[in-house]
Order: structure tokens, then C-alpha cells, then sequence
């Protein structure tokens, strides 16, 4: 069984990003890239199912600028067998890269493919359920247990009321959250190996696809700032202020 | 204009949440129906019809909505998409599940978790943790939105919409539900309530969250969690409480033994009230909190019970 893992490069998850001062944009000039956390848990779910030989292949993909092979090269460190590029300058809307990512499954024909829930910078919650879609495959968002069993995948899903078992069709998708699993970090060797792993590059306009963008930023802010609070001295002072200044109790 | 808004449910009542996501339906403009699906659901149908500035109520009703199915509900919706110009859905996790797969049914973009609408085609939402707040335009002609609920008021319920019942199954027959696992709590919802307390790794372990159980039921709060003690295994993952868990704006947020990282901070920070507990006078919490105090909890969770 194939497993396809699209990831995304993004702002490292410690960096509070800031502003641009003419509010075009956030500011990434010199702010450190990592890979999307989710897609970490990612590539590590599809590592194990390799290691637990229900997978023969893990193959990660990543959509954006030359720069994001920084990421897959980490992806295949992890234990990807492969990667492929999908080149583009473009900041594409989540229902294109689902297209270029539904080209992608169309060639490689993966039983499974697992993506973040959500990438931490646009914070769109998205991606795998718009591939879902276009491929016409059953999906398990926010899962934090897959379970393969024959041609079905179980998979547990972290729900508002708590946790909800689907059992999904394959070829299927599934949306990690952060209960899956613990990633690993890449060892030195296989960082080293990973640099000899095929990586294909094919541009994102070879593909057929009209990747004009749907959305537009017309603007980008700083949130609200909240007003510098006061430390109380004691747990009285707290309750009192809470009754008569606050009051938000009584 | 016309708006569908999906109504958020158990098959037996209508979420609270839906509400606001009238709300944003209000402010867009337009003819407003809600659709309810799922299995044996006539008193959510009964409660929608009740909801301000709606003039119609869909109700699917039919075993394949029973569990809210990604591949099943985003079909029908798919299929009434005809005669909107806006789709609506609370960004919960139903609506995160299957919302997507219309938006890619429809070939249109999707505009997730919006705060506020500046127009038809023009909304607020926030990115990279709230940490930056886009204002975003879109071109599609059919609009698919997630809806915040922090950023809208509820509407009233004093409506009267007219129902009618469809009969469209729409059933992929590529999934299947096998079972829930569902907290079970007497405690208001923490999207729901007017006053949180909520745990961090701090609190050390599952038991020492009883502290803030006393606390709690004075307040009728809701209690909520960090993401560090969710992975330590304390409390259930519906506890949490950031970024990639609940967003929350209640009239007082406690936070206690949190040390206030960025993903916490963004699923709290537009709370009315924070109140901090923690010991570490440098703690991050602290930048954010109206009233903090460096304390010792297992100390100030026991006195601050005895003086409500
Ligand atoms: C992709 C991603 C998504 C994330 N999403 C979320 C999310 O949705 N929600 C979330 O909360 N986090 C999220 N996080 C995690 C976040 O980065 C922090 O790791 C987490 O919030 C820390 O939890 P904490 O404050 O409980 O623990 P810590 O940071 O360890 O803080 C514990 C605090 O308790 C205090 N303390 C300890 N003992 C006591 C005592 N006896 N009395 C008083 N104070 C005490 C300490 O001083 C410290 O400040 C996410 C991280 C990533 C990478």
C-alpha cells in the first residue's frame, strides 16, 4: 500500500509573527520556516505504517516555492521514500493545491493519504477534505487513531463532544491532529541519507490546471491588543476585584 | 441574495452556536434558510423555526444524516447549493468536516472562521494563531464560510419560519459511523459558558483537576484545558482549548498553571475577563491576564473556593 503525504512549509510554531507596517501582509523576511506541525504528524503516521509493513511506500509532496524542499528533505530524513515538488511562486487558494494534489493521486494511486488537519499560518482547515472531495474519497479528519483493517481504515476523530470512530473505504484521507502521535526526531544518518532520496520537481503550471487565485487579501492587521492587566496580592484582593471592579461575578 | 445557514444539532436540539451563525447570515443580507439534516430530528427542525430573520426551514431527515457524514451531508448541501449565493456553517467540527467538500463539490474557494463581514464577498478572519487579522475578498460567485462564533451575537428566538421536509438522500456509501465516545459533563459547554477555568500541565495530573471542579460548580463555569495536559493525558481532547482545539471568548477565562503560549493564547485571548494563576511571575499569561496571581495553585485553588 502507497501512502501519499502532502506537507507544507511554514513559519516555525515558536515565532510570533509580525505585521508588515504597510498592512499588505505578515512580515516572513528572516523569520524561521519549519515544517507545518500537523504534517509532521503526518509523515510520522505514514513512517509507521511503513515500519509496520502495512505500507511499501511513503511518498511526500509539497506545493510552493523552491525553498520548500528544505521540508520534504526533513520529510524524507523522517522515513518518506520518496518526494515530489510542485513548483510554483504563487500563494495558491487550498481548492488549488487540492487540484494539483488530486492530479498527484491520480498518478501515483496511493491507498491512503494523510495531511495535516491544518497548516498554522493560514489556519484554513481545509486541504485534505477539498482532496477528499475532488477524488471522491471517504475521509477521517482530525484523527487521532488510523487503524488499517483490510480494505477499511478505522479512524478515530478528536470531535467538539469527544471522540467519533468512522470506518472509511480505501483509497481514503485522513487529517492528523495532535493526539496521533509523537513525531521522532531525524537522526543524523538519515538526515545524510535523505539527501541522496529521489526528489522530482514539476511545475505547478504543467498540470493543466487554471491556478488563478479565488481570494484576494486586501488587508492584514495586527490584532487588538489587550490592555496591560495588574498582579493582586492575594486571593481576597482577586475576589473583590472580580465582585466590584469586573464584575463578572457576584 | 439568499443564505444557507446549516444548523448545528444532536438530532434532538438546536446548538446555541447556531444562532450566531445567523447572525453572520444577518449581516451579509439576503433571504435566510436553515438546513437541518439528520436522523429523527423534528424538534431541531421545530427549535430552528423559532430563529430570527429566518423565513425557512429544510429539514432532511433521514438515517444517512444520522452521524453528520462528511461524504453524505456535504452532497445534499451540494445539491440545494443551487438557489444560494452564500453557504454558512459554524466552524466546529462538523462544520470543519464536511464544509470543504462542498466548496471543492462547487469548485469555489472556502472562507474559513470569519469574525466579521465587511460585505457580500468581503470578510475577517483571523491567521497564524490570531496573531494577524486578514481581511479577505472573494470571487467566487457562491460564497462557502465557516463562522466563528466569538465574533457574533446570537439572534433571538422568537421567529416563526415555515419548515418543509425534503426527501433527498443523498447516501456516498463510502463510510460508516462505528461509534462515539462522548464526554459526559452536568457543566455548561465551554463554547456555551459565561465563565471558564481551565487547566494547564500545572495541575500535574488528572485527580488535581477536582480543584478546579469546586471552583467550577460556584461559578456554573465551564472547565477547560492546555493542550499540555490533554497529551499528558489528564483530561479528554474536547477540553482544549487554542488554536487547534475550541475557541472561546466567555466573560471570565481563569487560567491556572498555563503558562500562555501562543496556540492558548488564540483560542482565549478575546476573552471579556483573564484571571492567571501561575507561579512563574514571567509567565506569558501574565501579558494577557486583567488580574494575575503569582501563586502557588494547590494553595490559591483551595482559598479562592472557600471565598466565593
Ligand atoms: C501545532 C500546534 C498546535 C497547538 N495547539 C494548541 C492549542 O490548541 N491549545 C494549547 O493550549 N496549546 C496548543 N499547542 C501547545 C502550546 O505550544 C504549548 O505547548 C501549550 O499550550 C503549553 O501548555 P501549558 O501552558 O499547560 O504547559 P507549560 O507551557 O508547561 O506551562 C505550565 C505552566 O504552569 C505553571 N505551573 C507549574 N506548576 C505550578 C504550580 N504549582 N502553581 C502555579 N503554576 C504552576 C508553570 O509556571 C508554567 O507557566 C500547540 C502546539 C503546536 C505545535
Amino acid at each position: 500500500m502507497k501512502v501519499l503525504v502532502p506537507i507544507k512549509r511554514v513559519i516555525d510554531f515558536n515565532v510570533k509573527v509580525r505585521v508588515k507596517a504597510d498592512h499588505s501582509n505578515v512580515d516572513l523576511a528572516n523569520v524561521k520556516m519549519a515544517i507545518n506541525p500537523f504534517c509532521e504528524i503526518a509523515v510520522e503516521e505514514a513512517v509507521r505504517l511503513k515500519e509496520a509493513g502495512t505500507a511499501t511506500e511513503v511518498i511526500a509532496v509539497s506545493i510552493g516555492a523552491k525553498a520548500c524542499q528544505e521540508q520534504l528533505r526533513t520529510a524524507l530524513a523522517l522515513g518518506a521514500d520518496r518526494a515530489i515538488h510542485i513548483e510554483t511562486e504563487l500563494t495558491l487558494d487550498a481548492i488549488n493545491i487540492a487540484k494539483l494534489l488530486q492530479k498527484i493521486v491520480e498518478e501515483e494511486q496511493p491507498q491512503l493519504v494523510i495531511l495535516g488537519k491544518q497548516s498554522i499560518d493560514s489556519d484554513n482547515n481545509q486541504t485534505g477534505q477539498m482532496l477528499a472531495a475532488l477524488t471522491n474519497m471517504a475521509q477521517g479528519t482530525f484523527a487521532s487513531e488510523v487503524k488499517i483493517d483490510g480494505d477499511k481504515v478505522n479512524v478515530t476523530r478528536e470531535v467538539d463532544g469527544g471522540l467519533q470512530t468512522v470506518a472509511l473505504n480505501l483509497p481514503a484521507i485522513v487529517t492528523t491532529d495532535l493526539r496521533l502521535n509523537e513525531p521522532r526526531y531525524a537522526s543524523l544518518p538519515n538526515i545524510m541519507k535523505a539527501k541522496r532520496k529521489p526528489l522530482d520537481v514539476k511545475p505547478a503550471d504543467s498540470f493543466g490546471i487554471d491556478l488563478s487565485p479565488r481570494t484576494q487579501i486586501l488587508k492584514v492587521t495586527p490584532p487588538a491588543e489587550r490592555e496591560a492587566g495588574i498582579i493582586v496580592e492575594s486571593i481576597d484582593e482577586l475576589v473583590q476585584k472580580l465582585k466590584n471592579e469586573a464584575k463578572v461575578i457576584s | 441574495m439568499s443564505i444557507l445557514v446549516f444548523a448545528e444539532h444532536d438530532n434532538k436540539s438546536l446548538k446555541a452556536d447556531t444562532l450566531k451563525t445567523v447572525a453572520a447570515a444577518q449581516a451579509i443580507g439576503g433571504d435566510i434558510h436553515i438546513l437541518v439534516a439528520g436522523s429523527d430530528c423534528q424538534t431541531v427542525a421545530d427549535e430552528a423555526s423559532k430563529v430570527n430573520g429566518v423565513s425557512k426551514v429544510i429539514l432532511a431527515d433521514n438515517a444517512a444524516y444520522e452521524h453528520q457524514l462528511a461524504e453524505n451531508i456535504s452532497l445534499l448541501v451540494t445539491e440545494l447549493a443551487a438557489d444560494y449565493s452564500h453557504i454558512l456553517a459554524t466552524a466546529l467540527t462538523t462544520g470543519k468536516n464536511f464544509m470543504p467538500r462542498v466548496a471543492a463539490l462547487l469548485d469555489v474557494a472556502q472562507i474559513s472562521d470569519i469574525i466579521a463581514v465587511q460585505s457580500s464577498d468581503t470578510f475577517v478572519r483571523p491567521i497564524y494563531a490570531g496573531n494577524a487579522i486578514a481581511t479577505v475578498q472573494i470571487s467566487d460567485s457562491k460564497k462557502v464560510i465557516t463562522v466563528r462564533t466569538t465574533g457574533f451575537d446570537a439572534v433571538a428566538t422568537d421567529g416563526s419560519a415555515e419548515i418543509v421536509a425534503i426527501d433527498t438522500v443523498t447516501d456516498a456509501g463510502i463510510s460508516s459511523h462505528v461509534s462515539d465516545q462522548l464526554t459526559v459533563t452536568e457543566r455548561p459547554e465551554l463554547g456555551a459558558a459565561r465563565v471558564i477555568i481551565s487547566g494547564g500541565r500545572g495541575m500535574q495530573n488528572g485527580e488535581n483537576f477536582q480543584l478546579l471542579e469546586g471552583i467550577a460548580d460556584k461559578l456554573g463555569a465551564a472547565i477547560g484545558a492546555s493542550r499540555a495536559a490533554v497529551d499528558a493525558g489528564f483530561v479528554p481532547n474536547d477540553m482544549q482549548v487554542g488554536q487547534t482545539g475550541k475557541i472561546v471568548a466567555p466573560d471570565l477565562y481563569i487560567a491556572v498553571g498555563i503558562s500562555g503560549a501562543i496556540q492558548h493564547l488564540a483560542g482565549m485571548k478575546d476573552s471579556k475577563v483573564i484571571v492567571a494563576i501561575n507561579k512563574d511571575p514571567e509567565a506569558p499569561i501574565f501579558q494577557v491576564a486583567d488580574y494575575g496571581i503569582v501563586a502557588d495553585l494547590f494553595d490559591a485553588l483551595p482559598e479562592l473556593e472557600s471565598k466565593l
